[in-house]
């Protein structure tokens, strides 16, 4: 048969077939795949929808294969004698010869007519084994762990634990509670030794400062003297750490996961527009974490963003719309300030209004913001540029989340560009009316609180009690980023989706719907619009570049749909460690 | 569906005019009412009768020394001997009540106290018992052997909010209990 086979000029072999498109064919578990060259075996594994249990193999870090979690049994094909052909099977694929021991399917690649097993008595036994070594010195305390819940040791002692330990020495004594940086607790206790936080502040902060001292079982983790981990991108080492070793100070002591729901949205402290999870429980935000994004941030984000959620339900939040009286400011309804805020524009002479809306507002919010400009018939619209420091992984220059899905709806190449006219128009005393949409005037945009006292009126939808919502004639409660739906654009071209994690608070209102029920009050026609997708559905249809997209369609990762050549620079240093041949 | 057409019992003159059931009614009760003027009535002594007959007078008289051990009653927290709270705020008995009674605030220790290195304890520990079911699955799920069911029954309140067992009440109902696993000694 095998004769035959290689002696056929037509027919030709599986391992031809496949290296021509670069790939190999290896057997998992009995079914044979082709992966590409140089794919490590736990990849190829996961790829054949098989989970090869790990702790210390994380795809985005290095492999050193030191957790021993991931062992399978490898088999290649037996090196013939001389002049001996290899047997091979009907499919024409050799027969495998299987090793005696197991090899850690973390570092090593896949290689043409390799055989892994991923179960069976050995690879059963040696998982058994590395778990009891792990438990030895793991103290049990996961009803104090916040870790529980999310604990790969808890979910792998479920699956491949004896259940019971048969150590009865004294367990090893290491330091819990350790302060190690204003962000992370770390409990050496719980630690197994996996390096993945060493790893990830070395390869992907940039900033080396843990490591491991003494040997055996009393390794432990600990922070370079005289040094903090007090890295913007600390928090990441929360989130792969295995256990329960590196947790979150934010995080510490406040729900326990399993409580929690978790809902796929984006971040909107810059212009990068990570991807992220908002955890909550009710209507409380419990933490965020990073969600795989490979074409934005990676599985990362900084904890300056991470950590930027408390004011949503913190005192300053205003939740009724008020109105500004001889007594200050009073709760009003929706009803009557919106009557008089469109009473008071038009009775206001239109070359003497402005609009300031936020390039924080969604793709749908300045669509609409648009239409109200038309339907104001005001020709002043601009947008508050937010500029910071780029810190060459994530965060961007530019703090605005959607400066680039403004540039877009809006479609003006710098949507910044009026706002010195307004605030030399406001200064003047030519603009007597003002209409301002989630910005704080005062502290953000270069307006003094004197000229912005001789305005005529002034409309102000915030989330927070500020400066400028001091000065308003109509103060109207609008939502944060977890409370609403929309788009935006990052910096690299990429339409993205917000998705609604908690409810709004009081009366607040969604700013898409209050925009909209602005426009209504001014032109006092009946509603058409209902729902967030109909505004993005009109937007489809005027914009040429949402065209034949919906919010569905953009989906959790979303779609490039500008080409800007703005390129993510921790992306660029994650691709330069692939060339290098550091991860896969 | 069948119908099935029942046989109306043939009833005799007697059994049509029930005097005579009624009569031996009345003598059955008669012969109750002499038996508990002589003090004999049945089952006086197990349903802890007070005097006449079988009826224990509440509240005066209580039930409580008839209880059985598996009494199920209000749910308490407990303290160990040295008097620590046992309870650390894990939430597996505000996950696993079926009628979502328990709501915990978890907390930190503060690094001064005496119990600091089990760095965690429920600020805020409050049962319902308007809604609580006395099902006993948190005493059953607790890993640390903080909640039990105690034998208090009487749970009155004249407002909602007194019915709202908080944490001072739990440790009150609860007390001590002593020669349970105790995980965080010194010796571990």
């Amino acid at each position: 048969m095998s004769d035959t086979l290689s002696a056929t000029v037509e027919t030709k072999l599986p391992k031809d077939l496949a290296a021509e498109k670069g790939m190999v064919n290896v057997q998992i578990d009995g079914i044979w795949h082709q992966f590409p060259k140089g794919t490590r075996m736990i990849e190829a594994c996961r790829q054949a929808e098989i989970i090869v249990p790990h702790y210390c193999y994380h795809p985005k870090l290095s492999s050193p294969g030191n957790c021993r979690m991931c062992l399978v049994q490898m088999g290649m094909p037996p090196r013939p004698a001389p002049g001996q052909e290899p047997t091979r099977d009907e499919a024409g694929y050799e027969s495998i010869g299987w090793m005696p021991r197991p090899v850690i399917a973390c570092a090593n690649t896949v290689s043409e007519n390799m055989g892994i097993r991923t179960s069976g008595e050995l690879v059963e036994k040696c998982r058994e084994g590395v778990m009891e070594f792990l438990l030895i010195n793991h103290p049990l305390d996961c009803p104090i762990c916040d870790q529980a819940g999310e604990c790969r040791l808890q979910e792998q002692s479920v699956q491949h634990g004896r259940g019971v330990s048969r150590f009865v020495e004294q367990k090893v004594k290491k330091p819990k509670n350790v302060d190690i940086g204003p962000r992370i607790r770390l409990d050496d206790e719980r630690c197994i030794m996996c390096s993945r936080c060493i790893r990830f502040m070395d390869e992907v902060a940039g900033d080396s400062v843990l490591g491991f001292t003494q040997r055996g079982t009393h390794t432990t983790l600990t922070v370079h003297p005289g040094k903090l981990l007090d890295s913007n991108y600390s928090l990441n080492t929360a989130d792969i750490c295995p256990v329960g070793a590196l947790t979150s100070n934010d995080f510490r002591f406040q729900m326990r996961v399993w409580f929690l729901k978790e809902t796929p949205t984006i971040d909107v402290n810059c212009g990068t527009g990570t991807n992220i999870t908002v955890w909550t429980r009710g209507n409380e935000i419990h933490r965020i974490t990073p969600r795989l994004n490979n074409e934005v941030n990676s599985a990362w984000m900084p904890d300056s963003h991470r950590l930027n959620f408390h004011y949503i339900d913190g005192p300053k939040r205003l939740t009724e719309p008020l109105t500004r009286s001889a007594r200050g400011h009073v709760a009003t309804t929706w009803r009557d300030a919106l009557a008089q805020i469109s009473q008071k524009i038009k009775a206001t002479d239109r070359s003497a209004l402005a609009i300031i809306g936020s390039a924080r507002m969604t793709n749908e919010e300045l669509f609409l913001l648009r239409a109200l400009a038309s339907e104001i018939g005001s020709g002043e619209l601009a947008l508050v540029p937010r500029f910071g420091d780029a810190d060459d992984l994530l965060i961007a220059a530019d703090r605005n989340p959607n400066s680039m899905g403004a540039k877009l709806v809006l479609d003006l190449s710098d949507p910044y560009a009026a706002l010195d006219q307004i605030r030399a128009g406001v200064e003047n005393g030519s603009i007597r009316g003002l209409l301002v949409f989630g910005e704080d005037l005062i502290s953000d945009a270069g307006f003094s609180s004197e000229s912005l006292e001789k305005l005529d009126f002034m409309v102000q939808t915030t989330l927070l009690a500020n400066a400028t919502a001091d000065l308003a004639t109509w103060v109207l409660p609008s939502a944060a980023f977890a409370e609403k739906r929309g788009s935006m654009v990052n910096l690299s071209g990429r339409l993205q989706r917000l998705n609604r994690a908690i409810e709004l608070p009081g009366s607040a209102r969604d700013d898409w719907e209050l925009i909209r029920d602005l426009i209504l009050s001014i032109s006092g026609e009946a509603n058409e619009v209902h729902m967030i997708e109909d505004v993005f559905k009109a937007m489809a249809e005027n914009l040429t570049v949402f065209k034949g997209l919906t919010l569905s369609k953009i989906g959790h990762q979303g779609v490039p749909i500008a080409e800007t050549g703005y390129q993510i620079p921790l992306l660029n240093k994650e691709s330069a460690r692939r060339s290098a041949g550091l991860i896969s | 569906m069948a119908v099935i057409k029942l046989q109306r019992p043939k009833l005799s003159i007697g059994e049509k005019l029930y005097l005579g059931a009624l009569v031996k009614g009345f003598f059955l009760t008669l012969g109750h009412a002499i038996k508990t003027l002589r003090g004999k009535s049945i089952g006086a002594d197990t349903l802890a009768s007070s005097g006449l007959g079988v009826t224990m007078q509440f509240p005066e008289q209580r039930w409580d020394d008839h209880m059985p051990e598996y009494y199920r009653g209000a749910p308490a927290l407990v303290t160990d001997e040295q008097g620590r709270e046992r309870c650390v705020s894990c939430q597996l008995c505000e996950f696993i009540c079926p009628p979502k009674a328990i709501k915990i605030t978890p907390s930190e220790i503060p690094a001064g106290d005496r119990w600091a290195k089990v760095e965690k304890r429920p600020l805020e520990f409050d049962i319902d018992m308007i809604r609580c079911i006395y099902c006993g699955m948190c005493e059953e799920v607790c890993p640390e052997q903080a909640i039990y069911l105690r034998k208090d029954y009487l749970i009155t309140g004249l407002k909602r909010a007194d019915m709202v067992h908080d944490k001072k009440k739990l440790y009150e109902i609860g007390g001590m209990r002593v020669g349970l696993v105790n995980k965080w000694n010194e010796l571990k």
